[in-house]
C-alpha cells in the first residue's frame, strides 16, 4: 500500500527466486512449448513431413488412395508419368504413421474409453490401466510395509546398517527385470509375478534411501531429547520418525514414480497384461495415436498423482515451511488471480 | 616506605565491596550441586591421543551461575558435553548432589548454541515433551508448560511451530523446555553465539530475571568475556592444548546486575584480567599484509 513499488526482478537472475506470477507463467509454457513443437510438425506441412499420402493414384498403377510414399518414389514416379505424358497421381505432404497429430491423440484419448476392444477377450484401455494400477499398489505398499521400517532401522542404529545395508548394496545392482523367469516359475503366471518384480525393484533402494535421510537427522535433536530424558523407544518413535517423515513423504514419492518404471518391466513377464500389454497390442495394430493416448495417461497419472500427493502432504505438515517450492496446483491457481503485491516478510521482535 | 593509599587506586579484579564480599562467603555455606573431580577427557585421532581437558575441577553452589570461557579449542564444549552426559570423561568424574553423572538424564537440563526445537512440534508441545517422556498425563503437561512459556513471556506464540520464531525467541522456548522438567541444573552450551548484538543483550537480561525466579543452578559456555561478566557469579577461565583450568575469577560487580556497569572500574579490571589469562601477555598477533597497491592511498586512509 503505502511501499514504495518493488523494482521487478530481472528473469535470468543466478539462483533468485522468481516470483509466484511468472513462476505460474513458466509452469505453464513448459507445457506448451513441447506441444508447440509437436504441433508445428504436424501441421506445418513444410516442417519434415518426408512422405506423400496419394489422393489420386492417376495413372501410377500401384498408388493407392490414401498409401503414404517417399517423397523422392513419389517425385520420380510422376517424373516418369510426365515424360510419357501420363497423368500425374496427386497428394500431400504428411508425416509417418508414427507420430500422429495432437488431435489424433486427443481424438484416440477420447475414443479409447468409448469404442470396444477389437477382440472380445481384450481388456478395455481403463480395465488395463485399473489392473496396473493395482498391481503398483501391491507391489509398493508390501515393499514399503517392510523396506520403511527396516530402513528407519538401519538410520537410527549403526548395527542394523552394518547388517544389512553391505547386502543390499549388492542386491540393489541386480536387475530387477532377471528376476521374471524366476518369479514366474516360482509365483505363477498371473499378478504375482508382476508384484513380486516391483517389489524387488523398489524393495532394496527403498531401505537404503530410508536409511539415507534417516541418518539426515540433525543428531543434536536426539541429544536434547535425550537431555530431556527420553529413553531410546522414546527417540526412536517421537523423535526420529516425527523427524524424518516429511522427508521420507518426498522419499516415497520418488519411489513411485520408480515402481511405474518396474511396472513396464514387470507387465512384459508371464501373461501379459495391464497398460504395457494395450500399448504393444495397439503398437501390432499401427494404432499409433492409441499408443500416445496410452503413454500420455500414464504420464497424467503419474503427475496428478504426485501433485495431489505433494498437496496432502502440506496438509499433512503444517510445520513444514515452503521453501520457495510452490506447487503446480497453486502456482496456477495464481495465474487466474489478480496481480497483487505479495505480503511483506514480518520479523518478529525477540 | 609502605603507602598503599598510593599504590592502589586503580582496583584489581581482587577488589570486593562488602556486600560482594559477603554475598560470595553466603554463597560458599550453600551445599555444593556439582562436584568435577580430576576430570580428564582423550580423544584417539591418527596422530596418537589428543588430550582435550585436563584434570579439571570445580564445584558449583546451588543456585550459583558459573559462566566457562575460553579461546576456541580449550575444550570447554567437551566439558559442557561431559556435564550432560553426552560425551564421556576417560579419567575423574562428576558428582551431581553426591551422585555420580552417567549419560544423559533429566536432572541435567541443556540449551543448545543451535535451534534444537523439534520443528514438527509446536513451541507448547516442545515444551510438554520432555514431560510427555518423563509419563506425565497430556492434561497436567500441558498445564504446566503453559506456565513455563508464561515465564519466559511468549504465552502469545504457544500455537506456534518454531520456523515461525526468530533466533531469540526459539532459545527462549528452549530454556523452558529445559526448565519444564524441574532439572538441578541447567547447561548453557553458547546459547545465545547465532544472536544478534541487541538480542543477545535481550536475551541476557531474560536469563538472569528467569534465574531470579527459578530455584536452578546454571551453567554456562561462551567465548564473550563481558557477557560472562554480566552474568556469572563465578567465572571459569579455561586454557588450551591441553583444556586446563586457568583461574576461578570471583566477579567483583555486584548484583542487581545492569549493562551500564560495564564501564564501572570492577568490570573493567575483571575483563583486563580475563583478557590477560586468556591472550596471555603478549600481544595478539596480526600479520602484516604484502604492501600491493592498486590504488594510491589517500592521505586519509595512510
Amino acid at each position: 500500500m503505502g511501499f514504495p513499488r518493488r523494482r521487478q526482478p530481472e528473469w535470468l537472475g543466478v539462483r533468485k527466486e522468481v516470483p509466484s506470477r511468472r513462476r505460474a507463467v513458466l509452469v505453464v509454457l513448459s507445457f506448451v512449448l513441447p506441444l508447440a513443437l509437436w504441433s508445428t510438425v504436424s501441421y506445418v506441412p513444410f516442417v519434415w513431413h518426408p512422405l506423400v499420402r496419394i489422393e489420386t493414384p492417376a495413372s501410377v498403377s500401384y498408388f493407392q488412395r490414401g498409401m503414404l510414399v517417399d517423397r523422392d518414389v513419389f517425385a520420380s514416379e510422376n517424373r516418369s508419368a510426365a515424360a510419357e505424358g501420363r497423368e500425374r497421381a496427386q497428394g500431400v505432404r504428411a508425416n509417418p504413421i508414427y507420430l500422429p497429430a495432437p488431435h489424433e491423440v486427443v481424438r484416440a484419448l477420447y475414443m479409447a474409453f468409448k469404442t470396444p476392444p477389437r477382440l472380445p477377450s481384450e481388456p478395455w484401455l481403463h480395465e488395463s490401466l485399473w489392473h496396473s494400477i493395482q498391481v503398483i499398489f501391491w507391489g509398493f505398499l508390501l515393499s514399503s510395509l517392510l523396506g520403511v521400517p527396516l530402513g528407519i532401522l538401519c538410520g537410527a542404529f549403526p548395527f542394523f546398517s552394518k547388517l544389512f545395508e553391505p547386502f543390499l548394496e549388492f542386491f540393489r545392482y541386480l536387475p530387477a527385470p532377471a528376476f521374471g523367469a524366476l518369479c514366474v516359475a516360482i509365483l505363477g503366471i498371473y499378478d504375482a509375478p508382476k508384484i513380486a518384480i516391483i517389489f524387488i525393484g523398489t524393495f532394496f533402494q527403498q531401505v537404503l534411501v530410508v536409511g539415507n535421510t534417516t541418518r539426515k537427522l540433525d543428531p543434536s535433536l536426539l541429544e536434547a531429547a535425550q537431555t530431556l530424558g527420553a529413553n531410546r523407544r522414546q527417540l526412536l518413535f517421537k523423535v526420529i520418525v516425527p523427524g524424518i517423515v516429511v522427508d521420507l513423504y518426498t522419499d516415497m514419492r520418488v519411489l513411485l514414480g520408480w515402481a511405474w518404471t518396474y511396472l513396464i518391466v514387470a507387465e512384459l513377464v508371464g501373461t501379459t497384461s495391464g497398460i504395457t500389454y494395450f500399448i504393444n497390442q495397439q503398437a501390432r495394430y499401427r494404432n499409433y495415436q492409441n499408443v500416445f493416448a496410452a503413454i500420455a495417461i500414464i504420464g497424467l497419472i503419474g503427475l496428478c498423482s504426485d501433485v495431489a500427493l505433494a498437496y496432502v502432504g502440506r496438509r499433512l505438515f503444517p510445520w513444514h515451511a515452503e521453501r520457495g517450492g510452490t506447487s503446480l496446483l497453486t502456482l496456477l491457481g495464481r495465474c487466474f488471480r489478480p496481480r497483487k503485491a505479495e505480503p511483506r516478510r514480518t520479523t518478529q521482535p525477540a | 616506605m609502605f603507602a598503599p593509599h598510593l599504590v592502589e587506586t586503580v582496583p584489581t579484579h581482587r577488589d570486593q565491596a562488602p556486600a560482594v564480599r559477603d554475598r560470595f562467603r553466603r554463597l560458599y555455606e550453600r551445599p555444593v550441586l556439582l562436584e568435577v573431580d580430576e576430570l580428564g577427557r582423550e580423544f584417539e585421532t591418527d596422530d596418537g591421543p589428543v588430550v582435550a581437558l585436563d584434570r579439571i575441577g570445580f564445584r558449583a553452589y546451588r543456585r550459583e551461575l558459573v559462566c566457562f570461557i575460553g579461546s576456541s579449542g580449550c575444550g570447554k564444549s567437551t566439558l559442557i558435553r561431559i556435564l550432560a552426559g553426552l560425551d564421556y570423561p576417560t579419567s575423574g568424574r562428576v558428582l551431581l548432589d553426591g551422585h555420580e553423572v552417567n549419560g544423559p538424564g533429566r536432572d541435567r537440563g541443556m540449551v543448545f548454541q543451535g535451534y534444537t526445537l523439534f520443528p514438527w512440534r509446536t513451541v507448547l508441545e516442545n515444551v510438554t515433551f520432555g514431560l510427555e517422556v518423563g509419563g506425565r498425563g497430556r492434561r497436567q503437561a500441558e498445564t504446566e508448560a503453559y506456565e513455563w512459556i508464561e515465564l519466559v513471556g511468549l504465552s502469545r506464540f504457544a500455537g506456534a511451530y518454531p520456523h515461525q520464531l526468530s533466533g531469540g525467541m526459539k532459545q527462549r522456548v528452549a530454556i523452558a523446555r529445559a526448565l519444564a522438567n524441574h532439572p538441578r541444573i541447567l547447561l548453557m552450551d553458547e546459547p545465545f553465539g547465532a544472536l544478534d548484538a541487541q538480542t543477545r543483550t535481550q536475551m541476557q537480561s531474560y536469563l538472569l530475571q528467569i534465574w531470579r525466579h527459578v530455584d536452578i543452578t546454571i551453567l554456562f559456555v561462551m567465548h564473550d568475556l563481558d557477557e560472562a561478566i554480566y552474568l556469572a557469579d563465578r567465572i571459569v577461565v579455561l586454557g588450551p592444548n591441553p583444556g586446563r583450568v586457568l583461574d576461578t575469577v570471583e566477579v567483583p560487580v555486584p548484583r542487581p546486575r545492569d549493562p551500564s556497569q560495564s564501564l564501572s572500574p570492577e568490570f573493567i579490571a575483571t575483563k583486563r584480567h580475563l583478557e590477560s589469562l586468556i591472550h596471555g601477555q603478549r600481544p595478539m598477533s596480526v600479520d602484516v599484509l604484502p604492501k600491493f597497491r592498486h590504488r594510491h592511498a589517500d592521505e586519509d586512509v595512510q
